[in-house]
C-alpha cells in the first residue's frame, strides 16, 4: 500500500510539473486583459505538486506491509479489465451493438459458465433492446459496423 | 408569494407526460440504486443523452427521479443484502441487515421507505420557501462572492470531508486541472494539448463521472470477491401498516435527523456524515442504547432520514447559485447547461417555470417514489439475484453506451476506461472522488470568476476580503481550509494543558 500511494504521487507530481510547463509557456502573469492563459493552471499544478510531495513524506513516514493488490484479488480485476478493452477495441471495428454482443456473451460463458441458451438469448437480445430504445426511441446514434449497414442502418 | 408559484410548479409537474416521466425515472432510479457499480451520479450521468431531445422540464423531472428512486433503492440492498449502495446507506445497514436476518425485513424496509420520504419531504419544504430568497441575495452577487462560495464549497471538503485532507486537495486541484484542458474561452489559446487534436476539446465530467464512479466501483466490487446473500422478505400491506403504527413514537428521531441533514447537505459532501451523526444523536438520546446495532427500528429512522434530506438539501445550492452540493447534482447541473439553461440565480427570472416545475417534481416525485418502491420490494430485490457474470458485463456495455453518447465519440469510450482505472485506484488510496468530479465540473466557472474578479481589482487578491460579503465567506472557507492543521494543535495543547 505504500509503495503504491508513494507511485501514485509521483505520477500525479510528474502530472503536475507538465502542467507547470504548458503553463509557463502560455504565460502565467497579467496580459494586456487580465490573467493571461497559464495563470490558473500554474497555480493548481504548483500546490498539487507541493501536496503531492507531502503525500510521499507522509507515506514513507508510514509503515505497513498491507500489498495493494494481491494475487488473488487482481485475477477478477483483469478479468473485468482486459474485457473491457476487448469491447472498446471491438466497436472500432463491427460497431457498439455486435461488439457488446460478443462482449456478453464470451463474459457469460468464460466467467460465468452459463448455458449456450442463456448466452445466446441475453447475447442476442440485449443489444436488439438497446438498439430499439437508443435509435427507435430515443434517437440516440450509437457507433455501427458492417452488420447494421448490410442491414440498411 | 412562494404559493401561487408552486401551483404554477405543479400545473407542470402533474401533466400525464411528466407524471409518466417520474414513474419511469423513479423505476430507473431504483434499479440503479440496487444494482453494484451503478449509482445516483452515474445513473444520471448515463441517461442523461436521453434527455437530449425532451423539453428541459421534462429532463429535469427525469434526472431528479432517477436520483430519488436511486436514494431508495440504497435503502434495499442496505437491509437486504448488507451491502450500501452509496456510502449514506453505510449506517442504515448498522441494524437494516440485523432486522432482516430476524425475519423483519418488512418492517425495516418501511421505516427506510418513511424515513427517506419524511427527510425528504422536510428538504423539499425548506427549499420551497428558501430557495427564492437565497437566488434574490445571489442576485446581487458578482464575481468576488461566486468565486468565494466556490472557495467555500471546496473548503468545506478538505475541513470537513473526512479522510486525508492534503488527498482531497490533490483532488480537487487535478479536477480543475482536467476541466482547464483544451480551448481556453477568454483568450482562445489551447491549453495542455501538446499538439493533440482530441485533448482540444478537453474531458467532458459526464464521462469522468461514469468511468470513475462506475467502471471504477466494478472493478473495486470484483475484487472484493462481491457475493450477494440477501434475506427473503415478506412485505404486505399489514406489514407496511403495522409499521406506520409504530413509526410516530419516534417523530423526535425524524425532527432531529431532518434538521442534521439539511443543515449538512446543502454543503458538499454532507450527506454521509450527516447520516452518521443522525444515528450517533439517536443511539445517545435513546432510551436503549444497548439495543442499537442488533436490529432497532430507530437505527434506521434516523440515517435514512438525514441522508434523505441532505440529498435533497444539495438541489438548493444547484439551483440558486449553480454550484452543485453533490456529484449527482452536479450533473444535473451539466444537463442544465446542454440544454440551454444558465444555472444560477436568473434561473428564478427566466425560467420560473422550469425552476417550479421541478420543485413541484420533488413533491410528486417522492410521493409515486415511496408508493412504487413500498409496492415493488420483492421486484428491486429480484435484481440481486441475477448472475454476477451476466450483471457486471450489462454494467459495463451500459457505461460504454452512456460515454459515447454524450458526444458521439469513441475517445470518450477510452476516456471511460482511463478514469475507471483512476477512480480504482484513488479509491482504494483514499483519494475522495467527489470533489475531482465537482472541480472538473465547476471549473471553468471558478476560473471566470477569479479572472473577472482579478480584472475588478487590477490584480490584488485583496478584493475577497475587501468586499464584505465576499470577506465573509472567504474567511469561513480559509478557516475550513486549515481546520486539519489546527485541531490536532489545538488537541495536542489540550493534552499538554491539562494535568
Amino acid at each position: 500500500m505504500r509503495v503504491a500511494d508513494v507511485v501514485t504521487a509521483a505520477v500525479l507530481f510528474l502530472l503536475g510539473g507538465v502542467v507547470v510547463f504548458d503553463a509557463v509557456r502560455l504565460g502565467v502573469g497579467w496580459g494586456s486583459d487580465g490573467p493571461q492563459s497559464g495563470f490558473f493552471p500554474f497555480w493548481l499544478a504548483v500546490i498539487a505538486m507541493a501536496s503531492c510531495l507531502a503525500i510521499i513524506v507522509q507515506a514513507a513516514r508510514r509503515s505497513d506491509g498491507a500489498p495493494f493488490l494481491t494475487r488473488e484479488q487482481a485475477r477478477p480485476v483483469l478479468k473485468v479489465l482486459v474485457p473491457a478493452v476487448g469491447l472498446v477495441l471491438a466497436t472500432h471495428a463491427v460497431g457498439l451493438y455486435v461488439a457488446a454482443a460478443l462482449y456478453m456473451g464470451v463474459y457469460m460463458r468464460w466467467i460465468g459458465g452459463h448455458r449456450w441458451v442463456t448466452v445466446v438469448a441475453l447475447g442476442v437480445g440485449i443489444p436488439l433492446v438497446t438498439f430499439v430504445i437508443f435509435e427507435r426511441w430515443f434517437l440516440v446514434p450509437l457507433p455501427k459496423g458492417p452488420l447494421e449497414a448490410w442491414l440498411g442502418y | 408569494m412562494g404559493l401561487e408559484n408552486l401551483f404554477l410548479g405543479f400545473e407542470i409537474a402533474v401533466t400525464p407526460f411528466n407524471l409518466f416521466v417520474a414513474v419511469a425515472g423513479i423505476a430507473l432510479g431504483t434499479i440503479i440504486g440496487v444494482l453494484p457499480g451503478l449509482g445516483g451520479a452515474n445513473g444520471v450521468a448515463i441517461l442523461l443523452p436521453l434527455t437530449f431531445t425532451m423539453p428541459p422540464t421534462s429532463a429535469i423531472i427525469l434526472l431528479t427521479s432517477i436520483y430519488w428512486g436511486a436514494l431508495f433503492g440504497g435503502a434495499i440492498t442496505s437491509i437486504l443484502f448488507n451491502i450500501p449502495g452509496e456510502p449514506w446507506s453505510v449506517a442504515t445497514t448498522f441494524d437494516g441487515y440485523p432486522m432482516a436476518q430476524q425475519g423483519q425485513g418488512g418492517q425495516a424496509l418501511t421505516a427506510a421507505f418513511t424515513s427517506s420520504f419524511v427527510g425528504a419531504l422536510f428538504s423539499i419544504v425548506l427549499i420551497t420557501f428558501f430557495a427564492p430568497a437565497l437566488a434574490e441575495i445571489a442576485l446581487r452577487f458578482g464575481p468576488p462572492e461566486f468565486f468565494a462560495i466556490q472557495f467555500l464549497t471546496f473548503s468545506s471538503f478538505v475541513g470537513l470531508g473526512g479522510g486525508n485532507p492534503i488527498k482531497s486537495l490533490v483532488s480537487i486541484l487535478f479536477g480543475f486541472i482536467l476541466a482547464a484542458v483544451g480551448l481556453d474561452i477568454v483568450t482562445g489559446q489551447l491549453r495542455l494539448t501538446f499538439g493533440v487534436t482530441d485533448l482540444m476539446k478537453g474531458f467532458n465530467f459526464i464521462v469522468a463521472v461514469i468511468g470513475l464512479f462506475g467502471i471504477g466501483e466494478i472493478l473495486l466490487s470484483v475484487e472484493e470477491g462481491l457475493r450477494f446473500r440477501g434475506t427473503r422478505t415478506g412485505m404486505s400491506l399489514k406489514v407496511v401498516l403495522d409499521t406506520w403504527k409504530i413509526l410516530p413514537r419516534y417523530w423526535r428521531t425524524f425532527v432531529r435527523g431532518s434538521v442534521i441533514g439539511f443543515w449538512m447537505g446543502f454543503k458538499p459532501g454532507g450527506a454521509t456524515p450527516a447520516s452518521f451523526m443522525s444515528y450517533a444523536f439517536a443511539k445517545r438520546f435513546s432510551r436503549h442504547p444497548e439495543r442499537f446495532g442488533k436490529g432497532e427500528l430507530e437505527g434506521i429512522v434516523a440515517p435514512e432520514t438525514a441522508a434523505h434530506s441532505a440529498g435533497v438539501a444539495a438541489m438548493l445550492p444547484m439551483i440558486t447559485l449553480g454550484i452543485p452540493g453533490s456529484p449527482t447534482a452536479a450533473v444535473m447541473l451539466g444537463g442544465l447547461i446542454i440544454w440551454g439553461l444558465q444555472p444560477g440565480p436568473m434561473l428564478f427570472k427566466e425560467n420560473p417555470d422550469f425552476v417550479w416545475g421541478l420543485i413541484a417534481s420533488m413533491y410528486t416525485g417522492n410521493v409515486i417514489g415511496i408508493l412504487m418502491v413500498l409496492a415493488c420490494v420483492p421486484v428491486f430485490a429480484a435484481i440481486l439475484r441475477i448472475p454476477f457474470a451476466i450483471l457486471t458485463p450489462l454494467i459495463v456495455v451500459v457505461c460504454a453506451i452512456g460515454a459515447y453518447a454524450v458526444n458521439n465519440a469513441m475517445i470518450d469510450i477510452w476516456y471511460m476506461l482511463l478514469f475507471g482505472v483512476v477512480g480504482y485506484v484513488f479509491k482504494k488510496l483514499d483519494y475522495p472522488l467527489a470533489p475531482l468530479v465537482l472541480a472538473l465540473v465547476l471549473g471553468d466557472l471558478s476560473e471566470n470568476a477569479l479572472r473577472q474578479s482579478l480584472i475588478m481589482s487590477q490584480g490584488s487578491l485583496g478584493i475577497f476580503f475587501t468586499r464584505p460579503i465576499a470577506a465573509v465567506i472567504t474567511a469561513l472557507a480559509v478557516f475550513f481550509f486549515v481546520l486539519p492543521v489546527i485541531t490536532p494543535w489545538w488537541k495536542r495543547r489540550r493534552a499538554a494543558g491539562a494535568p
